[in-house]
């Protein structure tokens, strides 16, 4: 029997029983029903795994044939290789835990099963993302992600602040999305295809390394990829997105969705690989989004902000990877990250939801006693984040560095910004952990994680550990990675930095030997503060260059301009019409006085006519 | 053969005299009798002129056309002069300028 | 089979649901709901007659043997005026849109009208009839009378059930199509007196009229009468201006017919009438007309979102939503072509959705004003979810109608022009915020908890049903759509491409 599509159709017909439904289901068959549906999703895709692994053998399957028109043919097919493998491994198994973390989360909610019905349709969006044979359906899962997270974001309604954040979250990464919608029309109208592989074929047959079209396309492409992956310019979207439940920024906003745009760049790298212009720009996007979101993160209180903002700079790790042409690295480090965040995310939200929503760590505190199953999830994700040796963050971000060293040219500056950006994780994630575990109770925790959450939290912990040691599936899809060439010292620094930040971090946060208050207390300091608490200002930036200026036209042409136009014809004619009433007196003598001059006139016009 | 004894012109000189009076009545007055009455003038003069025609060529055209105009004029006038009657019973006067309910 | 059996169908259905109103005030909806189905039927069973292999055939738009179904009657034959009706796969599509949206209208007018039940039946069936005969009528003054003949019964439903500002807003939309109607009716005019200098025959056939290719100036002109009235109906910027208000004034079933079918007449007289008939002009124009189009996107999604009436805010996404069939049918290839189509069918189903939403706010709430509305998902949820649903579908969500529409379109234009298609995809992210912002006022945000409003009931639930379900068959699988349409496309690009060449278009 054929499991594949199997994947994404349980999630998705959970989410259509529960959205049928309406509410009227008992709790408890919402939650077979939901986490239940990605469980076995999940199992399915390890069956899938496990006879892939066996013979290495790419699975193409075609559902049906989604709309022909001329010799555009997408197809609601599926393609496995190893890199969906990956993806759908991290998908179904990450998805499963947070979806079994969230029933005691959400336990309390009155919508519980409308939140389950939305997760499981994000998960069936996301998993047709990564399977999709063609650039179409995949922007079906692309889009479809993208409204789930709208959903998901402004879930809790009633909060107009929420909304905002869902509607800035879903507008931003349109953005991005028209932009990729268009790098579409282009591949389609140029290579005739969406479907990828051959379109990768068609692409390397026409196009040669450095031409214009492929160099278009590509920055369309990640121009998509930029904003769903929250990259710069367009990641002033994923702070804001935090205001949605905290297994929900677990799953989308760290594990999976925010790292489409990594997928989408590696599953099309033959095209970027034609465009070595754009592919530089890719790692330049990632060196700067990496650096700005890690100074960034270092000046928050809210602990979600601050693990958003960590996302932010480990995707722009990702970049930098896809950037220096580590495909196969990057997917690592997505695959580490999707481990280590959602275990980061989900034991915030353990600290939430035992703190009665408390969400600034200043308020915090001393915890490191109280709740010690989360105490130890944060610790061994903080040193995953890190980069500590031996953690699975390590292994990939290791990876990296050392592809980012070995880029001819840029390679060393690029390195050179890795490595402070690895120093600076290491400082905010520790910071992040002494603030929040040890020293002084703030607030005093109202209860314990039960088991649904501890349990997500004991595997994704081991996850984390020992994920740096799997072997991915993906020699065939990249060209490899070779390190054997490069300096010992570089691997040295690229290991000790990570362990001075925390040690940094302890002297700043918990031994308190350094003191820079004197520092952060001076005007320049609490300037530079500020500007990176609001994160670089660009989201005022964008609020006067783009939000602003829309709104104000909106304002300014909302009765409708044009009618001006048609309302002066209307004028016009009441005017006339006034005009010509006026001549009718109902006077007896005026119209006889009209008619004989109206006669003599005729009759002067004809005799002179006549003469 | 008679013709006119009196030269073609005076007469029509007459005739548009009258005609113009007629007219002048009709544009000045604003009693409805006297506009008629300046109609009736009017009509007489353009009579006058189709006569002295006739008789000037010695067609009994003239003549035919003076019988026209009679009878129309009779009918005109017994018209208008109903019209005058219910005028002054729905306006209580015969000023016709204040009789301007057509009016735009 | 004859298609003048379905016209006569829905024509006396209207004067049988009038005459019920006698019996009883809840008879005239039963009697339209019965007239319908009657005509559904009616036209399945014609379909079924037809066989598949004749669906599948190209036509050739000029020769009337080739359609699916054609008769013709003299009518007045010393001017060369016949009941000439004609169908194929196009118009098939349009009918069927027609009398599926018709039950919608009938449906969401259900508690809504209260007064004169009977005349207001009769003129939702009037309009339905006058729309089928447009989209069949071949005879060019056949046509022209049921472009004029569907004017009135809508006119009435905005003038006698319609709100506040309803005189005015009536008044207006007369006016506009009235006088662009009149425009089309004078180059009708010099048409048929070219085919006799022609010919030496007086005929308003569209068939003989379709030889004539008349090309310079004369041609340019005429071409212009007819696309001042379609994209008037259609509307297109700038002369959309009446549409707000008619939809803001009219009742719900009025809306829903207006948005769901009267805008698509527009659509369907350029594609059948003024390029095929001009096809030289019409390329020469097409630069014009698809700036047009990519204006009105663009201008009726930001006006949308300065709304704060929810139904003036829809009417606005109409704008935008037609301006892309607008940008289709001037790329004139087969993507963009079926994009349109497509794009009138799914742009017709989520939009009557979003109408009979704010048919239904208006009802409980007694308000379109959104300022007053807020966290209605609270009181509603089902309504809500709706609500929701058509939201996403109207901001292009994959995998709904609207997406595979508004793709086709854009990658068909691509082709043709990359500007004007980069221009047009701003639209995509305008309607995300206006269908958004949409959202927000109306069911997010804080609720009033004490406000006790009825939730959607079975009725509207199995309305809203049909359409989701109709939104996610087209965007999941619209091959039974493409595949209907496409052989009249392919029939007039081939007729096209021997007359004189769309040539700047390609393939």
């Amino acid at each position: 029997m054929n499991l594949i599509p199997l994947i994404p159709a349980l999630p998705l017909f959970s989410a259509i029983l529960l959205i049928v439904s309406a509410g009227r289901l008992p709790r408890n068959l919402v939650a077979i029903l939901g986490a239940g549906s990605v469980g076995l999703s999940a199992l399915c895709v390890a069956s899938v795994a496990i006879g892939f692994l066996a013979n290495e053998q790419i699975i193409q399957i075609t559902l049906w044939t989604w709309m022909a028109v001329d010799n555009f043919t997408p197809g609601i097919a599926f393609y496995i290789d190893g890199l969906t493998i990956v993806m759908m491994s991290v998908i179904t198994g990450v998805g499963f835990l947070i979806h079994l973390y969230s029933l005691e989360f959400m336990n309390e909610d009155e919508s519980y099963s409308r939140y389950f019905a939305y997760m499981n349709l994000f998960v069936a969006a996301m998993l047709i993302l990564v399977m999709a044979d063609n650039l179409l359906l995949l922007y079906l899962g692309w889009e479809g992600v993208g409204v789930c997270s709208y959903l998901l974001v402004g879930f809790w309604y009633q909060d107009s602040d929420n909304g905002k954040a869902a509607r800035k979250a879903f507008v931003v990464t349109r953005v991005g999305d028209t932009a990729m919608a268009l790098g579409l029309f282009l591949l389609f109208t140029e290579l005739g295809t969406l479907h990828i592989q051959s379109m990768m074929e068609a692409a390397n047959a026409q196009w040669s390394v450095g031409d214009t079209l492929p160099l278009v396309a590509t920055a369309l492409l990640l121009g998509g990829a930029v904003g769903k992956s929250a990259q710069l310019p367009l990641h002033t979207w994923l702070p804001d997105a935090m205001a949605g439940p905290t297994p929900v920024s677990a799953l989308i906003h760290a594990a999976t969705m925010v790292t489409a745009g990594v997928y989408l760049i590696a599953r099309t790298h033959e095209l970027f690989l034609l465009a070595p212009a754009t592919l530089e720009a890719v790692a330049w996007v990632g060196l700067f989004t990496l650096l700005l979101a890690a100074f960034t993160a270092l000046a928050q209180n809210d602990i979600k902000r601050i693990l958003a903002y960590s996302t932010i700079s480990q995707i722009g790790y990702m970049f930098l990877a896809l950037g220096v042409g580590a495909f196969s690295a990057s997917v690592f480090h997505l695959m580490t990250h999707a481990f280590f965040k959602a275990l980061l995310f989900l034991a915030a939200g353990a600290v939430i939801h035992c703190l009665h929503h408390e969400h600034n760590i200043f308020r915090m505190g001393g915890l490191r006693t109280r709740i010690p199953v989360v105490f130890w999830s944060f610790m061994i994700g903080s040193a995953a984040l890190a980069a500590l040796p031996f953690t699975s963050g390590f292994y990939s971000k290791d990876a990296i560095l050392l592809s980012a060293w070995q880029q001819p040219g840029i390679g060393p500056w690029l390195w050179a910004g890795g490595l402070l950006g690895a120093l600076l994780t290491a400082i905010y994630s520790f910071r992040l952990v002494f603030i929040v575990f040890f020293g002084e109770a703030n607030t005093e925790p109202d209860k314990q994680p039960g088991w649904k959450m501890s349990i997500p939290l004991v595997i994704l912990c081991a996850a984390s550990v020992v994920g740096g040691w799997f072997v991915l599936p993906l020699s065939d899809v990249f060209p490899q990675a070779d390190h054997s060439g490069v300096n010992h010292t570089v691997e040295y620094v690229s290991i000790a930095t990570p362990v001075l930040g925390l040690l940094l971090a302890y002297l700043l946060f918990l031994g308190r030997q350094l003191d820079i208050t004197a520092i952060t207390e001076s005007n320049l300091g609490k300037a530079v503060q500020k500007f990176c608490f609001n994160g670089w200002q660009i989201d005022g930036l964008y609020h006067n260059l783009l939000v602003r200026p829309f709104k104000g036209l909106a304002h300014w042409w909302r009765n409708e301009p044009i009618d001006y136009i048609y309302n002066a014809i209307i004028a016009l004619s009441q005017w006339s019409h006034r005009g010509l009433s006026a001549l009718q007196t109902g006077e007896l003598r005026w119209y006889a006085t009209t008619m004989v001059f109206g006669l003599v006139l005729l009759t002067v016009v004809m005799l002179r006519n006549a003469s | 053969m008679g013709g006119l004894t009196v030269p073609l012109e005076h007469v029509l000189v007459l005739a548009a005299l009258l005609f113009s009076f007629g007219l002048l009545g009709l544009m000045l007055r604003r009693n409805i009798i006297f506009m008629l009455m300046s109609l009736e003038v009017m009509l007489n003069a353009a009579a006058l002129a189709f006569v002295a025609a006739g008789a000037n060529w010695a067609q009994p055209d003239g003549q035919i056309v003076f019988l026209i105009i009679l009878s129309v004029a009779a009918a005109e006038v017994a018209v208008g002069l109903g019209l005058v009657l219910q005028i002054q019973r729905r306006f209580k006067t015969l000023d016709m300028d204040t009789a301007n309910r057509l009016r735009g | 089979m004859s298609l003048s059996v379905l016209l006569m169908i829905l024509l006396l259905g209207g004067i049988a649901a009038w005459a019920s109103e006698r019996i009883n005030a809840d008879l005239p909806r039963w009697t339209s709901i019965a007239t319908i189905c009657i005509a559904i039927l009616y036209l399945l069973a014609t379909i079924n007659n037809l066989g598949i292999e004749n669906l599948k055939a190209i036509p050739d738009p000029a020769n009337s043997s080739s359609w699916l179904i054609h008769e013709k009657t003299q009518w007045i034959p010393r001017f060369g005026i016949a009941f000439e009706l004609a169908m194929d796969g196009l118009s098939l599509l349009l009918v069927t849109l027609t009398l599926f949206l018709g039950l919608v209208a009938v449906a969401s007018s259900w508690v809504e009208i209260q007064f004169k039940t009977g005349f207001f039946q009769a003129n939702i069936l009037w309009t339905l009839a006058g729309v089928t005969g447009v989209f069949l009528a071949l005879d060019l003054f056949l046509f022209f009378l049921f472009w004029e003949v569907m004017l009135i019964p809508m006119y009435l439903l905005i003038a006698i059930w319609g709100h506040e500002k309803k005189a005015y807003a009536a008044m207006k939309f007369f006016i506009f199509t009235q006088v662009s109607g009149l425009l089309m009716l004078l180059s009708i005019m010099v048409l048929v007196w070219q085919g006799n200098l022609a010919n030496g025959v007086y005929s308003f056939s569209y068939f003989d009229l379709l030889s004539l290719q008349l090309d310079g100036k004369l041609g340019f002109f005429l071409m212009l009468g007819f696309f001042a009235a379609f994209t008037v109906k259609l509307p297109a910027f700038p002369v959309h201006t009446w549409l707000p208000d008619a939809h803001t004034q009219a009742p719900t079933a009025g809306s829903v017919l207006l948005a769901g079918i009267l805008l698509k007449t527009g659509a369907y007289g350029l594609l059948r009438f003024a390029i095929p008939l001009f096809p030289e002009a019409s390329m020469k124009f097409a630069p014009i007309a698809m700036g047009l189009g990519a204006a009105g996107v663009i201008y009726g999604a930001i006006l949308a979102f300065a709304q704060s009436d929810f139904k003036r805010l829809v009417a606005y996404s109409s704008v935008s939503h037609m301006g892309f069939v607008l940008l289709g049918l001037y790329a004139w290839n087969s993507l963009a072509l079926q994009g349109a189509v497509m794009q009138m069918i799914a742009h017709g189903v989520s939009t009557a959705a979003l109408f009979m939403l704010a048919g239904a706010l208006q009802h409980r709430l007694h308000t379109r004003d959104m300022h007053q509305m807020g966290g209605l998902w609270y009181n509603m949820p089902r309504m809500g979810a709706c609500a929701m649903f058509f939201a996403i579908a109207s901001l292009g969500l994959p995998g709904l109608g609207n997406f595979v529409a508004e793709f086709l379109i854009l990658a068909g234009l691509f082709a043709v022009n990359p500007w004007i298609t980069a221009i047009a995809a701003l639209g995509l992210i305008t309607a995300a915020i206006y269908s958004l912002w949409m959202m927000q006022l109306t069911f997010q945000g804080e609720p009033d908890k004490d406000r006790e409003l009825q939730d959607f009931g079975f009725r509207e639930m199995g309305t809203m049903a049909g359409l989701v379900v109709a939104l996610i068959w087209l965007g999941l699988y619209p091959q039974p759509v493409l595949d209907l349409a496409q052989p009249v496309l392919d029939g007039l690009q081939t007729f096209i491409g021997t007359g004189s060449g769309f040539a700047g278009a390609g393939q």
